[in-house]
């Protein structure tokens, strides 16, 4: 099949691929086995993303380390919860579990919502879309040569905008917007993709990520206090420099209790403290306080770059590419930022929840879903040049690796 | 919806003559507005007024459904409180607006574009990219 006949095949009649595989046939036998089953546009979703429950959960190809971070969580505050707690609740408060507890719950639940949310994926654009902008564009159409990265520029807000032209989706990328090569999608207001987290995230689920990490500082730091305490209580047991200081509570008129706690803590990692027997003793707390001391620093320090970033309405990509920090020229701003830090917090965090443009639980018109059986293949075929398919898509590549 | 299906149907079978593909507007920033000039292609369908109109009347349509006020903050911190589950219940501002939209474009079919031949396509249904005009041929 040669290019020309690409064209003149009406677009809404999708042609099926000429080597017909048994699969294909075998979805016609199904298609007039069940007429009543249409199927759905999950189902032929042409991004690396997995589909659960009939459409209504999807998660990127790759989930990343995201079983490693509930597992994390998870067996951190179960421990938390049950060799920490009690010895904490008959020495101290009975609040420290309920706020604990809510915090856990707190955490994972933004954690599902940020990896099982639709980040802003774009839905590709139809054949008759990628047509039409390809008439738009100058093109040599010599199929050896290499075609420049295709940009379009626009005004925003007094500031000069480049769009980029995306080989994979057919279409101009709006502002803010790239290409994820790990799930191959272009997603709106593109910050990165979280490994952690197994997804990208963007436009849609950018504030369950920030309360997800807010929270998750929050739980860390909790934890990481209520195990140092509960290591400090237990030394005052012992023989400990502590427990010398509350023998002559006289030279310490003031609160000398609050001073106890606090020099506890440092009774901790002097070299002469029973840390090391209090470990052995108390290996799971001692697990806790590793991971705790590890985690609290790490995801403090990111939590405030992202604190910057909503504050500024910049992405990580933006910031990380510097588009607006005037690296590229003089008199270069931020055109998305509203120029004062509540109005972008409350833009960011709080603004209206778009919705999910891919409708992966409708279905697919009937004349499409019959020819939709080669799954996947059949946008780039309705491309106006085939043969430069292999080069189109070795210069997306090219395109996505550079942004 | 299943109005627009059938009618859609019909008119597959008459045949598509063109489509016409009205493009976003970024002048603003990413919030969804369409370009409100007129293509040439329709010149010889539709008037220039009533079509600028349509196209007007969806963008404040649109802006109204991005709009930074207080509903959208009271619904996002109520939201941000809850964990964000009152999403899975609750159906959002943005949500209503597009209901909204896609009432009036069906209207704007059936009264003005439908009798000149025209369908315009709801930008949902193009992921909000374009609204895509579609040019029957002309029976008479």
């Amino acid at each position: 099949m040669t290019s020309c006949e690409y064209q003149q095949i009406d677009p809404q009649a999708l042609p099926t691929p000429t080597p017909a595989p048994p699969p294909h046939h075998g979805n016609d036998r199904d298609k007039r086995e069940e007429p009543k089953r249409p199927r759905r546009k999950w189902q032929v979703f042409p991004g690396k993303n997995r589909f659960y429950c009939d459409g209504r959960i999807m998660v990127a190809r790759q989930s990343g380390v995201l079983p490693l971070t509930l597992g994390l969580i998870v067996i951190t505050s179960g421990l938390f919860f049950i060799f920490d707690c009690p010895f904490l609740v008959k020495h101290l408060t009975s609040c420290i579990p309920v706020i604990g507890g809510g915090l856990f719950v707190f955490v994972v639940i933004t954690l599902l919502q940020t990896s099982l949310t639709d980040p802003g994926i774009l839905p590709r654009a139809t054949p008759d879309e990628a047509a039409d902008i390809e008439k738009q564009i100058d093109n040599t159409g010599n199929a050896s040569y290499r075609p420049p990265p295709r940009t379009k520029e626009v005004l925003i807000n007094q500031q000069v905008v480049k769009l980029k032209y995306c080989f994979s989706c057919k279409m101009f990328r709006p502002p803010r917007t790239s290409h994820c090569s790990l799930c191959d999608n272009c997603v709106e207001r593109f910050d990165h993709h979280c490994p952690w987290v197994g997804n990208c995230v963007g436009k849609r689920n950018y504030r369950f990520f920030y309360t997800f990490i807010v929270s998750l500082s929050f739980l860390t730091a909790f934890i990481f206090g209520c195990v140092t305490t509960h290591l400090a209580l237990r030394a005052q047991g012992g023989k400990g420099l502590v427990f010398a200081l509350q023998e002559s509570p006289g030279r310490y008129p003031f609160n000398h209790k609050r001073v106890l706690k606090f020099l506890s803590v440092f009774s901790l990692i002097s070299p002469s403290s029973n840390v090391p027997m209090l470990s052995l003793t108390q290996p799971p707390t001692a697990v806790e306080l590793v991971i705790c001391f590890f985690s609290v620093w790490s995801i403090l320090g990111l939590s405030g770059f992202h604190t910057y970033l909503v504050a500024s309405n910049l992405t990580t990509n933006e910031d990380i590419k510097g588009s607006w920090s005037g690296k590229s020229g003089e008199g270069v701003t931020n055109p998305y930022s509203h120029k004062n830090i509540f109005i972008n917090c409350c833009s960011v965090l709080c603004g209206p929840m778009p919705p999910s443009l891919i409708d992966r639980r409708g279905f697919l018109p009937t004349d499409e879903s019959v020819q939709t059986a080669g799954a996947g293949i059949e946008l780039p075929p309705l491309a106006a040049k085939s043969e430069i398919n292999v080069e189109v898509k070795c210069l997306d590549f090219a395109v996505s690796c550079t942004g | 919806m299943a109005e627009t299906h059938s009618l859609q149907d019909m008119r597959q079978q008459a045949a598509v003559a063109a489509k016409v593909f009205i493009q976003r507007d970024y002048t603003k920033g990413t919030v969804c507005q369409f370009q409100t000039k007129f293509p040439s292609e329709l010149e010889t369908r539709i008037d220039k007024q009533q079509f600028e109109e349509t196209v007007q009347t969806l963008n404040n349509l649109y802006a109204e459904a991005e709009k930074l006020g207080s509903q959208s903050y009271i619904e996002g911190c109520l939201a941000c409180l809850t964990a964000y589950t009152i999403f899975l219940c609750m159906e959002t501002h943005y949500e209503k607006v597009l209901k909204k939209i896609a009432k009036y474009i069906q209207e704007q079919n059936d009264k003005i574009y439908a009798p000149r031949g025209l369908l315009l396509t709801d930008p949902i249904e193009r992921g909000l990219r374009v609204i895509e005009v579609t040019i029957f041929e002309d029976r008479s």
